[in-house]
């Protein structure tokens, strides 16, 4: 087991956004959180990267667990100036060692994007952009990564090419993967779990079996 | 020219000053903080007068009333809703004050002026230690939390996401510019020193693709502005702030027309 939630629950001031919440993942697992969307399942990812305090209840992470975590939204706009090698490279030491280069520069082939290093993120699409932010984050040599809505805005081309990178990952890095996502069928395609958060409580089975009773 | 001492010194002084506002503007840019910075050099105004008026140097008034209004403006701008019509209050009552101490203090309008577009002809040798001191401070803030304040600056999101203390690294920055807008009014005055912190970077944007290099053009077109300034102020005559400001406006224009053009 990588991660145990137990009773877990939040409140902002009046409104309940989950109750006594509990599941568990296991090591290697690939699990969509699914959800309509305003059901909780960012403020479930900001508490389990403690970004958040649970109003109750608590969660742990296995004690070898290294995280690494994609947000759902960035502030890059078309005149962003970073090149893609530049933007990984923030979330690596600021003097940057043969060793360090060595590493982003595995990460940008291991995300495709070695051809276009040096475009600025500001003129990359939106699958590029998506795959440098997950490049920062492998930066960390996690063993779980937890992407938030990654695939929200791509066209299915890009999507497609995320996944299966997502899906190389857990495969071949033996990365544990939770996917926050609306898209079903994304989900049912490459995911093998799912968790589904839906009107403060959470449900916990196999992806194939997945009864889809949300919009 | 270098024949005299005061060219010297303003030399000295005036490479300090643009290599550090070259290197705190990239991050001023980054982080959207052309208004704040502007803000920050009318109460520098203010605490200029105020120094004047109580009988000191008028870089300590404005080295206390910026690093105070860093904080105050800073934490106004980053949780006010109305961050733009309340740092515009803030900037009218520190004009006003400045205006009121200049006045009660009965300095001549070559004071006020001095303050406002800059002197750095009448920088002596004292003045220059100091600023290249103060310089140096603001250059080793800047490095000591540079990593963080890299990733802040450009990835906001991204720095929160790996567990950097982006408050922290907020208030050493406003720290950092405070001081620089104080030590970089010096040379081109309170009204102009925002020209330094946001066209050479805002420039370097266009070029740099790394952070060193646009620190590196940063600096470079801070440093073509004040030497080329101050050498033509020194043949001419004219208002060293003048050829300053112009120079620099040129530099962005054509960086801007290039990236216009080639993004057609």
């Amino acid at each position: 087991m990588i991660l145990d939630v137990n009773d877990l629950s939040m409140r902002f001031d009046t409104k309940t956004v989950f109750q006594d919440i509990n599941f568990h993942l296991e090591k290697g697992s690939m699990t969509a959180l699914l959800g309509p969307n305003g059901t909780g399942k960012t403020t479930l990812i900001k508490i389990l990267m403690g970004m958040l305090t649970p109003t109750d209840g608590s969660y742990n992470f296995s004690s070898d667990v290294k995280l690494g975590y994609v947000p759902q939204f960035r502030n890059i706009d078309s005149e962003y100036p970073l090149s893609i090698r530049a933007f990984i490279g923030l979330n690596a030491p600021l003097f940057k060692t043969k060793k360090v280069k060595d590493q982003i520069d595995h990460q940008l082939i291991e995300t495709h994007l070695d051809s276009i290093k040096d475009t600025r993120m500001g003129e990359a699409s939106g699958g590029q952009k998506q795959r440098a932010y997950l490049a920062q984050a492998l930066l960390d040599s996690p063993n779980m990564i937890i992407l938030d809505e990654a695939t929200a805005s791509l066209d299915p081309a890009a999507k497609e090419e995320l996944m299966g990178l997502i899906k190389h990952l857990n495969q071949e890095h033996k990365i544990t993967v939770l996917f926050v996502t609306h898209d079903i069928p994304l989900a049912k395609k490459y995911m093998t779990d799912y968790l589904y958060l839906n009107k403060g409580s959470i449900r916990q089975g196999k992806m194939s079996e997945f009864k889809e009773d949300f919009e | 020219m270098f024949q005299y001492e005061f060219m010297r010194y303003a030399f000295l002084a005036s490479t300090f000053i643009a290599i550090t506002c070259g290197v705190v503007g990239v991050y001023v840019v980054a982080r959207s903080y052309a208004f704040l910075a502007h803000t920050l050099s009318e109460i520098g105004f203010a605490g200029a007068a105020f120094a004047v008026f109580i009988g000191i140097a008028p870089l300590w008034g404005m080295l206390l009333f910026t690093l105070l209004g860093s904080i105050g403006v800073g934490e106004l701008s980053l949780h006010s809703d109305q961050k733009e019509s309340s740092i515009s209050a803030i900037s009218a009552l520190f004009i006003g004050l400045g205006v009121l101490f200049l006045a009660i203090s009965g300095s001549n309008s070559r004071y006020a002026t001095n303050i406002l577009f800059g002197s750095i002809i009448g920088v002596d040798k004292q003045g220059v230690i100091q600023l290249v001191v103060l310089s140096v401070i603001v250059l080793l803030m800047i490095l000591l939390v540079q990593r963080n304040l890299n990733f802040d600056s450009f990835d906001h999101i991204g720095a929160i996401a790996h567990g950097v203390h982006t408050g922290l690294v907020g208030i050493v920055f406003l720290i950092s510019l405070a001081m620089s807008v104080a030590i970089g009014a010096q040379i081109v005055g309170s009204l102009l020193v925002f020209i330094l912190l946001t066209l050479p970077s805002s420039t370097a944007r266009y070029i740099g693709r790394t952070i060193p290099a646009m620190i590196a053009w940063s600096v470079f077109f801070a440093l073509i502005g004040v030497w080329a300034g101050l050498y033509l102020g020194f043949i001419t005559n004219w208002p060293v702030t003048f050829f300053i400001a112009t120079i620099e406006v040129v530099i962005y224009l054509v960086a801007y027309g290039l990236h216009v053009v080639k993004h057609r």
